[in-house]
């Protein structure tokens, strides 16, 4: 797609740096257009789900199965009054929205959409997806700082909390995965999964991920950033119209790529017979963000400190195991296979 | 590449004099954490593209972060004036400027014999080659003492019953 665009440029005698600048904002563009509209998708798919797990309708008035309710409520937040509280510290507090999507938007260049559909194809894209999503807590912090706000400041601070020690077990699940491709590319790993997908041999590190990510992107059973009960709704309380729906849609842009990252790891990516390899790959996306979806509406929030304790006691422990039993069959199953013989 | 280098440098020395300018320590370190991202975009100039992630993940990501949460957790008193400048300005401006002339003069002085090295297309191969093969017999006594200066900090972290 990239030559594509240069073999445009170049009919309309535009090359060199100008060209470069111009294919950056096309991909700046078709990032922007492709994560607002699946996260307006993804938010009424929530609504719709949620209320089918509650027997609710959910919304359903507006255009076709109410799939145009996420559009109007865009719309809506769009023309709100952005409040700002006398008491705020007014730069972190207006800039940690702007900051809160930045990672979310550099995450999806470097993730196979498709047989060929990457934009940036990376050495070290998975190296590159942790350390970016990694600095999705400093606007969080911001948030909760800059509010001046209890509820804000206590709800930053588990997020943070919390996000820091679930990153550890999570970067521990994919190491096996490294440890059998031997490459960090996004695409090499896809490749590599055309006979067997990894959840096959590494059942215990999808589980590992799976958690561990459910944590990351602070949904139920973790959702004690935001516990509504007792923090109101944490870091995002004192933000209004458009800033709240930045850290909404930022929100629903990482559910959506920790889902990419997911298939692309465990569920052999966009590989499948038959059908083009995209439409493998949406479906397989969608059918992990829906139990996602699952488990948010199924189970209820569990206690700060059991939270921390199933991390640092089990899940952490549980990584390691399967790091080193990983390294183990790599070394034996040659001599397995022969003795089998 | 060298505009680049001159761009990543300003905004390195911008968001670092902004740091110790700032009299309100949170601010500080938020500033702190855009001069670590200046820093890696100056690794990745350098064809480091390993280091500049880690950089990333690890003072960006971790200690940055645990830094804010310190401050946060412990800080007493008004948080506007929680990163005063101190009274020794005379002392302070001798040391800064001799340490100045001391590292410009040996950076001036040294005479970088080997012309400079074509970094290998994938360098986390050749970094892993060296800690894991060449040098791994110090690469586990650093694992070791990390994990006897977490389990100190433990140690001097948790109350005496």
């Amino acid at each position: 797609m990239t030559q594509f665009l240069f073999n445009f440029l170049a009919l309309l005698h535009i090359t060199g740096i100008i060209a470069d600048v111009i294919v950056i904002l096309c991909y700046f563009v078709f990032i922007l257009l492709f994560i607002i509209i699946n996260v307006m998708f993804i938010v009424w798919l929530e609504r719709r789900m949620s209320a089918f797990f509650q027997e609710r309708l959910g919304p359903n008035r507006v255009g076709p199965f109410g799939l145009l309710q996420s559009v109007v409520d865009a719309v809506k937040l769009l023309g709100k009054e952005v409040i700002r509280p006398t008491a705020t510290d007014k730069w972190v507090f207006l800039l940690a929205p702007a900051i809160c999507f930045v990672p979310a938007l550099l995450l999806y260049p470097i993730l196979p959409f498709g047989k060929g559909l990457v934009l940036v194809n990376l050495n070290i894209g998975l190296l590159y997806f942790v350390a970016i999503s990694s600095t999705t807590t400093i606007s969080i912090i911001m948030a909760g700082w800059g509010s001046n706000n209890k509820y804000s400041l206590l709800g930053g601070m588990r997020t943070v909390a919390q996000m820091i020690s679930y990153e550890i077990p999570l970067i521990f699940s994919m190491i096996g995965i490294i440890m059998l491709v031997g490459s960090l590319n996004l695409v090499d790993i896809v490749n590599a999964q055309a006979r067997l997908w990894f959840i096959h041999v590494q059942p215990l590190a999808f589980m590992i991920f799976l958690i561990a990510s459910i944590a990351e992107l602070n949904r139920a059973p973790f959702d004690l950033p935001e516990a509504e009960q007792e923090l109101v709704a944490g870091y995002h309380t004192e933000y209004s119209g458009m800033q709240f729906a930045f850290f909404y849609l930022a929100e629903y842009a990482n559910l959506f790529s920790l889902s990419i990252l997911g298939v692309t790891l465990f569920l052999g990516g966009y590989q499948g017979p038959f059908f083009p390899s995209w439409i493998w790959f949406i479906g397989k996306v969608y059918a992990m963000i829906m139990v996602y979806m699952w488990i948010r509406w199924t189970l209820p929030r569990i206690r700060m400190d059991k939270m921390m304790k199933l991390n640092w006691k089990f899940l952490i422990p549980l990584s390691l195991f399967n790091i080193l039993a990983t390294g183990f069959m790599i070394k034996a199953w040659p001599t397995i296979q022969q003795w089998m013989r | 590449m060298i505009i680049l280098f001159y761009l990543f440098s300003a905004i390195l020395l911008a968001f670092a004099l902004g740091t110790v300018i700032s009299t309100n320590l949170i601010h500080s370190a938020l500033l702190m954490m855009g001069s670590f991202f200046a820093v890696a975009g100056l690794y990745l100039l350098l064809q480091a593209d390993y280091l500049a992630m880690v950089q990333i993940l690890v003072y960006v990501g971790a200690i940055a972060i645990l830094l804010v949460f310190g401050v946060m957790l412990t800080r007493k008193g008004s948080i506007e004036e929680s990163n005063l400048p101190n009274r020794y300005k005379t002392i302070g401006l001798v040391t800064a400027l001799g340490l100045f002339g001391l590292l410009a003069r040996s950076i001036t002085y040294t005479r970088f014999p080997s012309p400079p090295l074509e970094s290998p297309p994938q360098n986390i191969i050749a970094i892993a080659q060296a800690f894991l093969l060449q040098y791994i017999v110090a690469f586990e006594a650093l694992g070791i003492l990390l994990l006897i200066a977490i389990l100190g900090a433990i140690l001097i972290g948790k109350e005496p019953k």
